[in-house]
């Protein structure tokens, strides 16, 4: 692990490209990791997506479905893959700071 | 409690659905149980059991609907109340069923085997006026079969794949139908005409890395197209083709669809489901979480396992005997490990063998079964392909009838080789460079 400039804030993540220590986390690096995921300025809209997961990945152990997200958060498909495109369910527990979904088998 | 005719206050086990998980039980408890102080009730809504892994062999006219469907009642036990009708809800709250017979069922123990079924329903367009014309699936009889008939006059085009949307019964049959596929266009002299393509919402052919990789390798060595992480938003009938949410299209002459499957509509009715109304269960004992006389086996629960019958067979060892500890008033301590084990057709008369559990993916290496030899693991061989023929026999004969098999319920290392463990890679992400 190489930490570059000294000015310039810099964070770990793991093999999926997710954040790798959880505790990293807050409301500015979310951001950030929006900006990186050209996701763009987080709404509202997209916060109740983020903080719903959250709670979620502390209940569950595990980040929710797209199914699981939609029928929970009153957010609709459509709307999901317009706040966070190509992918909701793993774009947005990237910007949550949450590892990638485990999904199932 | 029910009074027997002697006066004795009887007890009553009710298990709802008689497909392999809940014949498998069925058959386990009546040998065990006194039938003088248990009563054992089984209800399904159909009189005919399918042998749900012949489905798969049925559009390529290997089996027909006569190899897959036997009556149910050649599998009870003497000594059962069968009741043909379909559930209208549980009241798990009062112990009872209520069945759309206007029957109604008491019980001390319920043993939940609904199972999971396709909704192409779920799909926008799916269910349209190419249903069964150009859109086929093989996850029912009368799927597999309309598409047999498709295919004997079918001289080629696109033909594409897709899965909806996981989990999915049998998460292996997809791969199985394009490698089926494939060697069935070469027999018939026409696969120069016909390009096939799955299109997944997964990143990878397979769920598993490991064995992704090797079934990706097949893939790529018989010409079949793979899309992934296409998560299937609408099915357009007029231009034949199927489109993502994130609005990327494949074109189709005919589609197979895996349309999402989702638990009984009675659980959903019985507020007992998740979102896709499977029920919460507990992966180790196999009680539900939110009742302690309800136990969940097979495609009905939630757990983190493949939807496969092997998965049913070895969860009937765990719940059997948990149920049995319930019912002595001690702790659960058989634990389920999430064991599956499946024969994959590759096409051509071979085929591979996995075998796995919730902490251990898919590895090569040899499966022993005592008595009958090593079977390859994630190897293509004629005697994976016979293991998969031979297996029906076993089905009808031994399985559903809960007799013992030379297969322990517990997942062995035995034989598997493990792979280097690579250590996490990790890379720095620079911010602030917007």
């Amino acid at each position: 692990m190489t930490t570059e400039a000294k000015n310039d804030k810099t964070v770990v993540l793991d093999q999926d490209g997710h954040l790798a220590n959880r505790e990293d986390w807050n409301e500015e690096l979310a951001q950030e990791l929006a900006y990186h995921e050209n996701i763009g300025e987080l709404t509202d809209r997209h916060w109740e997506v983020i903080n719903y997961i959250r709670d979620e990945f502390d209940k569950k152990g595990d980040a929710p479905s797209i199914r699981k997200l939609t029928k929970e958060s009153g957010v609709s498909t459509k709307e999901l893959y317009k706040l966070f495109p190509k992918g909701p369910a793993k774009k947005a527990a990237k910007v949550a700071g949450l590892p990638k979904p485990k999904g199932c088998i | 409690m029910i009074e027997s005719n002697r006066g004795v206050a009887m007890k009553r086990i009710v298990i709802l659905g008689a497909g392999t998980a809940g014949t498998m039980m069925l058959n386990k408890l009546r040998k065990a149980l006194d039938p003088k102080e248990w009563k054992l009730t089984i209800v399904d809504k159909e009189e005919d059991h399918y042998y749900q892994p012949g489905f798969l062999f049925i559009p390529f006219g290997i089996y027909d609907r006569e190899d897959v469907i036997k009556p149910k009642n050649k599998f009870f036990p003497k000594g059962t109340e069968v009741i043909y009708s379909p559930i209208d809800r549980i009241d798990a709250d009062q112990n009872i069923v209520y069945l759309q017979s206007e029957q109604t069922l008491n019980y001390d123990y319920l043993i939940i085997a609904t199972g999971t079924e396709i909704c192409p329903d779920e799909i926008e367009g799916m269910k349209d006026k190419l249903w069964h014309k150009s859109i086929f699936d093989f996850y029912t009889v009368e799927g597999a079969v309309a598409l047999a008939e498709f295919l004997k006059d079918w001289e080629g085009g696109k033909m594409v794949l897709n899965i909806a949307e996981m989990p999915i019964k049998c998460p292996v049959a997809p791969l199985e139908f394009v490698f089926l596929a494939d060697d069935y266009f070469k027999k018939k002299g026409i696969r120069d005409k016909v390009d096939i393509t799955m299109v997944t919402p997964l990143d990878a052919a397979f769920t598993k890395p490991v064995a992704a990789k090797s079934l990706g390798g097949f893939l790529d060595e018989k010409g079949i197209n793979l899309v992934t992480e296409f998560n299937i938003g609408r099915v357009d009938n007029e231009q034949k083709k199927i489109v993502s949410w994130d609005e990327r299209e494949v074109d189709f002459d005919l589609l197979v669809a895996i349309p999402t499957n989702m638990g009984s509509k009675a659980i959903e009715r019985s507020g007992l489901g998740d979102e896709l109304n499977f029920i919460p269960t507990d992966k180790h004992t196999l009680q539900s979480e939110a009742h302690e006389n309800i136990f969940v086996i097979g495609d009905a629960t939630n757990l983190p396992s493949s939807k496969a019958g092997s998965v049913a067979h070895f969860e009937s060892d765990i719940l059997f005997e948990n149920l049995m500890s319930a019912i002595n008033g001690n702790p659960l301590e058989a634990s389920f490990d999430g064991h599956a084990n499946c024969f994959i057709e590759s096409g051509g008369g071979k085929g591979l063998l996995i075998d796995f559990n919730y902490e251990v993916e898919p590895l090569p290496g040899k499966f022993p079964i005592p008595g009958i030899g090593p079977f390859s693991l994630l190897k293509e061989t004629r005697m994976n392909h016979l293991g998969k023929v031979g297996f029906k026999w076993l089905y009808w004969n031994a399985l559903i009838k809960g007799r013992e098999l030379p297969l322990e319920s517990k997942m062995s290392m035995t034989g598997k080789e493990i792979p280097e463990v690579k250590e996490q890679e990790t890379k720095t992400l620079h911010l602030n460079h917007h």
